[in-house]
């Protein structure tokens, strides 16, 4: 008698139970796939501070550009004061090197060139020529209160700006 | 007759052995060189039953394939059985990768017999991959019914390179951590999730110690399993297909045979043309 008073669209007992369990069988692959990803992620990186200190600033020359290899940044002494720039490449990462004869910086895995010094429109950090796709970016830099240079390599600051300096 | 014990050949005791209630045991089929037992033995063993009980003589020959499925296989089979000894002696860890590398090629017995072999049956399997592509694409044998078993063969060739890849890095040194550096930046070139992909690949923003273990358990354990399961794949696929491709047996070269009409070998990107038999009359 139930059989007969039963709608088409009504849902039998079996039927319900396989969509119970297929449907929490795929909110636990939703979910395991969630887990995984984020377990793949590290909270945790026992990278280097990106905070590092370059010494005091009478260590760097008038007009010198110096390379401090561990770190991948430049410290430059210009007429305008000290600033940082990147020293890895835009294009693929490679570390840059300082050419003083030619008076740029030069990548040598794949031949970018990026200019140190203000030159009309040109830029300190800018590429002069090669794949590199942006500039080298400017770091942030200032004085701690032992008067240490330090710069920070996660935070770019903007090129030329009165603050991107430090005047001693 | 005991003097046929003594006089007996190799061959013989071989086929005593075959007899055997061990032997028997293992070797489901047993002796015997009938048509049924030859396909038996092939098919009733694990290793061989991915193949077929049976393949044309002709395409048995060198000039068929250059065997080059077949030496890109060996290649590989030198990989694993020289890597696994290898495991044996390097930790992935920073800066130990580098003093064990160099331990390996120095210090240990049969080490650098052991990594050159490794290193050059990699370079090997990367060029052997590509030949087997190639002489593939040329003969045509990647058509109806065989475009599946040439897409595995696609997944094989990146899982080749990814293996070439992680591998590149485990000695920890220059050349290998600015090889790595450049080739996750290319990673992070893949728009929007670019970025996401080098961290994960990496563990990390730079190449560092979680680097070199990632592309270590990538090395060792998680590429080779995915390329044995598809390696069986295609294996499997190359009996599923119709055995190893002959143009002469393709259904339309018979057809134009059982006409007894000369077709021409196919042409680059042409479709094999079947002239009619009364087309061939008329002319």
């Amino acid at each position: 008698m139930a059989d007969d008073t039963r709608k088409t669209d009504d849902v039998t007992r079996r039927e319900f139970f396989t969509k119970l369990g297929l449907g929490s069988l795929s909110i636990a692959a939703v979910g395991t796939a969630a887990f995984s990803y984020q377990y793949l992620e590290p909270n945790v990186l026992y990278e280097p501070s990106p905070v590092v200190n370059e010494g005091k600033p009478d260590r760097y020359p008038l007009d010198s550009v110096t390379l401090d290899v561990n770190s991948g940044i430049y410290i430059i002494h210009s007429q305008e004061g000290y600033f940082s720039l990147s020293a890895v490449c835009t294009h693929l990462g490679c570390l840059t090197a300082w050419k003083p004869e030619l008076g740029i910086i030069a990548c040598p895995c794949h031949g970018s060139k990026f200019a140190v010094s203000e030159q009309g429109k040109v830029k300190p950090g800018d590429k002069i020529e090669g794949p590199a796709p942006r500039p080298l970016p400017w770091k942030r830099i200032w004085l701690n209160d032992d008067g240490d240079l330090l710069v920070d390599r996660s935070t770019d600051v903007p090129p030329l700006a009165p603050d991107s300096f430090v005047r001693v | 007759m005991a003097k046929t014990g003594i006089t007996k050949t190799i061959g013989q005791h071989f086929d005593d052995l075959r007899q055997t209630r061990v032997w028997r045991s293992i070797f489901r089929s047993g002796a015997g060189s009938s048509t049924l037992k030859r396909a038996l033995a092939i098919q009733q063993n694990v290793f061989l039953h991915l193949f077929s009980t049976k393949v044309r003589t002709r395409m048995l020959s060198f000039s068929a394939t250059w065997y080059l499925g077949t030496l890109t296989l060996g290649t590989f089979l030198i990989l694993v059985a020289t890597g696994i000894p290898l495991m044996f002696y390097y930790h992935p860890s920073v800066p130990q990768a580098y003093a064990d590398t160099k331990d390996l090629q120095f210090v240990v017995s049969s080490g650098l017999f052991l990594r050159n072999l490794h290193r050059w049956s990699a370079h090997a399997m990367v060029f052997l991959v590509f030949a087997h592509m190639f002489k593939v694409f040329y003969r045509g044998a990647y058509r109806t019914p065989r475009e599946f078993n040439w897409v595995i063969g696609v997944v094989l060739l990146l899982i080749t390179l990814l293996l070439s890849y992680t591998g590149y890095l485990l000695p920890w040194d220059q050349l290998a951590y600015w090889a790595i550096t450049v080739g996750s930046n290319i990673a992070s070139a893949v728009p929007f999730v670019g970025d996401k992909i080098h961290f994960l690949l990496l563990g990390g923003n730079a190449v560092n110690a979680n680097a070199l273990l990632r592309f270590y358990v990538l090395h060792c354990m998680i590429l080779p399993l995915t390329a044995m399961i598809f390696v069986a794949i295609h294996f499997w696929r190359i009996r599923k297909d119709g055995g190893l491709y002959a143009h002469s047996s393709e259904p339309a070269v018979v057809q134009a045979q059982a006409a007894e009409v000369q077709i021409p070998t196919p042409r680059r990107g042409g479709e094999t043309r079947v002239i009619p038999a009364d087309a061939k009359e008329a002319q």
